[in-house]
């Protein structure tokens, strides 16, 4: 910060020396302290994330296999060996059921906030409440499935579980696909009326299709945020030792619920197959996250 | 509407495309249906777990948040449900958690905003990206393995050199294991604080460039000019980040439940077990009947109620500063 323009100074004084060597020390101090204090901060931020994923992988790594992936669930933590199987189908088939729940309703729910609530009060108190819902304990959200769905149907099933996520997951896929569908420029819509088509059809084939790639790679990180969600798992699914792939009749188990089941044991094989879900379920949660980016950063909707 | 065209039948075309007014209707109406289910999800987890939790309500009255026992299966009498106790062990674990979040994220934000590099920003955004991409159970199976073993000898570091303090003496107590409101609050410290840094530095990106400039103009040094102009402006956005943050941490269960330690305990010190509201009602859902759930479910609806308020007033008090910085950009 140096200055090379002759200074203007009142008359009688010799011109103030505005370089950064005329800082007092105790300003100088300060300034350099909060700098130091910045980046340690940042240094803060990234030693937790390199210890648990450096931990995951090396103690994931440790009993990875094809045998893990593809083997049952031993129904005593003390026993040796063992797989996933289950829980993998168990995380793939409810995540994804919840997805197809949450995304299409997410996504009318932005185009009624975007297209025709916009800023009156409605909207503005769903608006609002979305954001609300988003902080709602999954805890909650567990304990409200098995109320008003679990004891309904009289049985813990795959299908509660994705409920649950669903539920988490709306407000999210709203909130995110609103803001994409706010970038769509006004002109295609304009564009698209002036042509005759009704509103309900510029919505469909002109507006959702330019914000499509922002909505997807939204609903990806929903996907991915509920796919680790554990507290409505235990509590609305149960548990198999076996892969269940009907979502609608019997119990069922999933990836984060194993990881806490086995967590807590003290016996080492129960430990070991927790790194190993834990490695599994943080590999498909990056795979959605990194797909969710590359579709966010190929696909953008061009500034223009 | 008035139509100049040549030929007389382009009205009857213009009306038909995309069908009859009625596909209008009818498919706003369908989007209204979806963006009301947020209102009647929320109203309905209101009403199914008020009414399941009144049993408990009922036989306990006001005692469930003033009492601290918590006792289903007593030897004698009737069960004993206060909520008290986790109630403070939520509290306790979510206050160490902003405590040492707080500074971090917005260090982290000021750092993405006023001080990275160009090259560095984008690493760095990756960084807080992925924190908040691991899964909160993963967060919770590294702090009970690796974490609660690791502190337990830094605490009872702590407790020799402070024990014997008089007030921070009742603080740093006796260490009986790694896990503990202390182990909670720093593992939830590391899951709120993408939270707080992402909406901090929302808010900060609102400061107008005229501010910062001025001050620097005016000589002041970049701490100053960071505690002169960026601070004030967006102190609302701040407070109301942090209370995200707290929501956040009061709700999380899975972690919390791993490594509190899961005893019932109301004590200043940072370093025994205790429990928390959200993670009592997963360790005990599963083997609990009758009013005992209902007991549960009561907890739910303390914690519903007080993240609820918390973060309608978080997104109240952000939007306020929000919409304020830019009527003023």
């Amino acid at each position: 910060m140096t200055v090379t323009a002759p200074p203007t100074t009142r008359a009688g004084a010799g011109g103030p020396d505005l370089t950064r060597a005329a800082l007092s020390g105790r300003r100088r101090f300060s300034n350099h302290l909060a700098t130091v204090a910045i980046w340690a901060a940042v240094g803060l931020a990234v030693v937790p994330l390199a210890l648990v994923t450096y931990t995951v992988i090396v103690k994931g790594a440790g009993v990875m296999s094809l045998d893990f992936l593809t083997s049952d669930i031993p129904n005593s933590y003390r026993r040796e060996g063992g797989g996933m199987a289950p829980a993998i189908v168990g995380t793939l088939l409810i995540t994804g059921m919840a997805a197809l729940m949450a995304i299409p309703l997410g996504v009318f729910g932005a185009i009624y906030l975007n297209e025709y609530g916009k800023q009156s009060p409605l909207a503005r108190l769903i608006r609002l409440m979305a954001d609300v819902m988003t902080g709602v304990p999954s805890i909650v959200m567990g304990v409200f499935i098995y109320l008003a769905w679990v004891l309904f149907v009289g049985q813990q099933t795959g299908f509660a579980g994705a409920l649950a996520l669903a539920c988490l997951m709306l407000p999210v896929v709203i909130r995110s696909s609103e803001e994409m569908l706010r970038l769509v420029p006004d002109e295609l819509r304009q564009a698209s009326m002036a042509l005759g088509a009704r509103k309900w059809k510029t919505t469909l084939t002109v507006v959702l299709p330019a914000a499509i790639s922002g909505i997807t790679s939204g609903s990806l990180l929903a996907v991915a945020r509920a796919a680790g969600e554990t507290a409505p798992i235990v509590i609305v699914t149960g548990i198999v030792f076996a892969p269940n792939s009907n979502l609608f009749d019997g119990f069922n188990t999933a990836l984060p619920a194993q990881i806490f089941r086995n967590a807590s044991q003290p016996f080492e094989a129960a430990q070991d197959r927790a790194w190993g879900a834990a490695l599994t379920l943080i590999v498909i949660v990056l795979g959605f996250t990194i797909i969710a980016r590359l579709i966010a950063s190929r696909f953008a909707i061009k500034e223009r | 509407m008035t139509l100049t065209t040549k030929s007389p039948d382009s009205r009857s075309t213009l009306a038909q495309r995309g069908g009859s007014a009625l596909g209008d209707r009818v498919f706003s109406w369908w989007t209204l249906g979806t963006g009301l289910l947020v209102l009647a999800v929320l109203g309905l987890i209101l009403i199914t777990t008020v009414r399941e939790a009144w049993p408990a309500f009922d036989a306990m009255g006001l005692r469930f948040i003033t009492e601290r026992i918590w006792d289903p299966n007593p030897a004698t009498g009737d069960a004993i449900f206060g909520a008290l106790s986790f109630a403070y062990g939520t509290a306790l674990s979510s206050l160490i958690a902003l405590l040492f979040a707080v500074p971090v994220s917005i260090g982290i934000a000021l750092f993405l905003t006023e001080l990275a590099p160009r090259r560095l920003r984008g690493p760095a955004v990756t960084v807080i990206d992925l924190l908040a991409a691991v899964p909160s159970v993963v967060f919770g199976l590294w702090g009970i393995l690796v974490v609660a073993p690791a502190l337990v000898p830094v605490y009872q570091w702590f407790h020799d050199v402070l024990g014997g303090v008089p007030v921070l003496g009742n603080l740093f107590g006796p260490v009986s294991s790694g896990r503990n409101f202390m182990t909670a609050g720093i593992i939830l410290a590391i899951m709120v604080t993408p939270i707080i840094t992402s909406i901090s530095r929302e808010v900060f990106s609102t400061v107008p460039r005229a501010d910062k400039d001025a001050a620097l103009a005016l000589g002041a040094t970049r701490w100053e000019m960071i505690r002169g102009a960026v601070f004030p402006h967006s102190f609302g956005g701040i407070v109301g980040a942090v209370m995200l943050g707290l929501g956040r941490a009061m709700g999380e269960t899975i972690a919390v439940a791993l490594v509190i330690g899961g005893s019932t305990n109301i004590t200043a010190n940072l370093f025994a077990p205790g429990n928390s509201m959200a993670a009592v009602i997963v360790q005990q859902f599963g083997e609990s009947t009758g009013t005992y759930t209902a007991a549960l479910i009561g907890l739910g609806v303390v914690l519903f109620a007080m993240t609820v308020l918390i973060n309608v007033l978080a997104q109240v008090i952000v939007r306020r500063a929000e919409a304020r910085m830019k009527g003023s950009r």
